[in-house]
């Protein structure tokens, strides 16, 4: 191998204690011990604690998946990372960023939105907040072009073409806009806008969630194709257990802010140990 | 003059906040500066922006000539000269080289501005990002970051639709390499007008509360891509009928009854100062 780096250095993402709450706090959930809390929130002052120091590493070319139910804070990890929220305190660093040596949230907003542009891709579960619905296609390709400094027409055309031809829109509607399509073709262009400066980290929210089966397949094989065509590391966002399955390398399990269990998909799926994991792993149908 | 009325229609104070809006606007070229649009006498949207710096700015010794799609003698720019006149007894003209304030609305005149004379441009849309954008915070937030994409997405999806750049009015152009700025509905034709302009150019949206500015030597380009450059309308091939000009920007008017097409120069003023020099008045 002619990477140096000692194995389990070889990470593109790294997240350290990052935490979210929403609310004021008060002196009851402000001590450390975190059995106050019922559920995810504070009792006494309503304080809700989205996240509560989450960490892990993202390594390079493997999809990770997050599970859990809903209000676990799965997507506030995602949209914390996409900068779509900002988070009460934790460090990211991404190793495309200033050799991972700066915590993206520390940076301007300028700078911010360098690494949306060139770091980062997320693919949204509405495709409402990742597309402009009333822009042609090509140009919310080119959207991301134009951001990261592309003033060339005929080259982002093309990219954009390329683009929407490996996500199989066909050619003679990439001139219309969003609005027309259907879900599962929205969230195709989703993903091509997502790809479009080739960024090294892809955020995937709920991407199949709402789509029919058949569909659904067909966005699943794209994300298959595309990870083994430009080997992006990817962290998907999944309460079904299947797609997770089919697609993850890793999982972590949330529940009420916090990772309860971690691993290899294989192992959590065969062998969960923690009592929620185990719960929702029998769930499934 | 109406002697019940204050000079300048405006209360004193009012024309005090306008005219430190209107300094700020000067300081910091192409960025819009929010200011308390008064109540005027004609309706929002019928250049009441225009008209509040033009009464700020009015003083005894000035010329006021005001354009209206580049006619002096339309409906709009007849009431808003009354109006000037009435509450401050001074000259309206339509000679642009003897005016010292032109208020506009579409047009910046042919004859090259001086530097003793001050353009008004009036504004129904200041913001360049609002197709891309309907937030007002969002687009502050992207002013002040020098976030521009959105604009050049406006005009790429123009160029995806139409083939080329369909903006007939109000290009959008950055100014001073900082701000882009909506230029007001002047066709792409005067746009490089604004670039190094000698006279100061003011700008004012009176529905949207907003006035910016360009100083005079200030740099002004036109957006456009590499392979997509900017270019004014052509004019090629044309002339006036009255007058003969070339190289200007024309109306184009069809004979109903020939079903012809001929064109007139828009700027009637310059049309007439030509006439009359042929007629050696």
């Amino acid at each position: 191998m002619s990477d140096a780096r000692a194995p389990g250095e070889d990470w593109v993402l790294r997240t350290n204690k990052l935490s979210k709450q929403f609310g004021d706090r008060c002196d009851l959930c402000r001590s450390v011990d975190p059995s106050v809390l019922e559920r995810n929130f504070c009792p006494k002052c309503g304080t809700v604690y989205a996240l509560r120091s989450v960490s892990f590493d993202l390594y390079r070319g493997e999809v990770l998946g997050i599970v859990g139910e809903s209000g676990s804070g799965k997507s506030t990890i995602l949209n914390c990372l996409y900068y779509d929220l900002e988070p009460t305190s934790g460090e990211v660093f991404v190793r495309d960023f200033e050799e991972g040596q700066t915590n993206i949230f520390s940076v301007s907003g300028q700078r911010r939105r360098h690494i949306r542009n060139h770091v980062l891709g997320k693919v949204y579960q509405n495709p409402v907040h990742g597309l402009r619905m009333r822009f042609s296609s090509l140009a919310n390709i080119a959207e991301k072009l134009i951001a990261a400094g592309n003033r060339t027409v005929g080259d982002m055309e093309d990219r954009a073409r390329n683009l929407l031809e490996h996500v199989n829109i066909p050619t003679f509607r990439m001139k219309e806009a969003p609005a027309n399509f259907s879900g599962g073709m929205q969230q195709r262009v989703q993903i091509a806008k997502a790809l479009s400066n080739n960024p090294p980290v892809l955020l995937l929210d709920e991407v199949t969630t709402g789509l029919d089966l058949s569909v659904q397949a067909k966005v699943l094989d794209l994300i298959k194709q595309i990870r083994r065509d430009f080997e992006i590391s990817m962290l998907l966002v999944s309460h079904d257990l299947a797609v997770v399955r089919m697609l993850a390398d890793r999982t972590i399990v949330m529940l009420n802010g916090t990772i309860v269990e971690r691993g290899l998909t294989d192992q959590i799926m065969e062998d969960p140990q923690h009592a929620y994991t185990q719960e929702l792993v029998y769930s499934l149908l | 003059m109406n002697p019940l009325s204050n000079y300048a229609f405006l209360d004193e104070s009012s024309k005090r906040e306008i005219r430190r809006a209107t300094l700020k606007a000067i300081s910091i070229p192409g960025y819009q500066v929010p200011f308390a649009s008064r109540e005027m006498p004609i309706a929002r949207g019928w250049g009441t922006g225009g008209l509040q710096l033009t009464l700020s700015l009015v003083g005894k010794g000035d010329r006021v000539k005001v354009i209206d799609q580049g006619a002096d003698e339309s409906v709009n720019a007849v009431n808003i000269k009354k109006l000037v006149s009435s509450t401050t007894g001074v000259e309206v003209t339509e000679f642009t080289a003897s005016a010292s304030l032109i208020q506009s609305r579409h047009r910046i005149p042919e004859e090259p501005l001086q530097a003793d004379q001050i353009l008004i441009l009036q504004v129904p849309i200041p913001e360049p990002l609002r197709l891309y954008e309907r937030s007002e915070a969002a687009t502050r937030k992207l002013h002040s970051e020098k976030e521009y994409s959105g604009a050049y997405l406006i005009l790429f999806e123009q160029i995806m639709r139409y083939g080329r750049v369909s903006t007939g009015a109000d290009h959008p152009v950055m100014v001073n390499d900082r701000y882009v700025m909506a230029p007001s509905p002047i066709p792409r034709f005067d746009n490089p007008k604004m670039d190094s302009s000698d006279a100061l150019i003011l700008l004012g949206a009176g529905r949207e509360k907003k006035i910016y500015a360009v100083p005079p030597h200030t740099r002004v380009v036109s957006l456009d891509f590499k392979d997509h450059p900017f270019e004014i309308e052509s004019v090629e091939g044309r002339c006036c009928r009255l007058c003969g000009a070339t190289g200007v920007y024309f109306d184009e008017l069809q004979d109903n009854e020939t079903g012809e097409t001929f064109y007139q120069c828009n700027d009637t003023a310059h049309c007439l100062s030509l006439m009359n020099a042929e007629d050696g008045v």
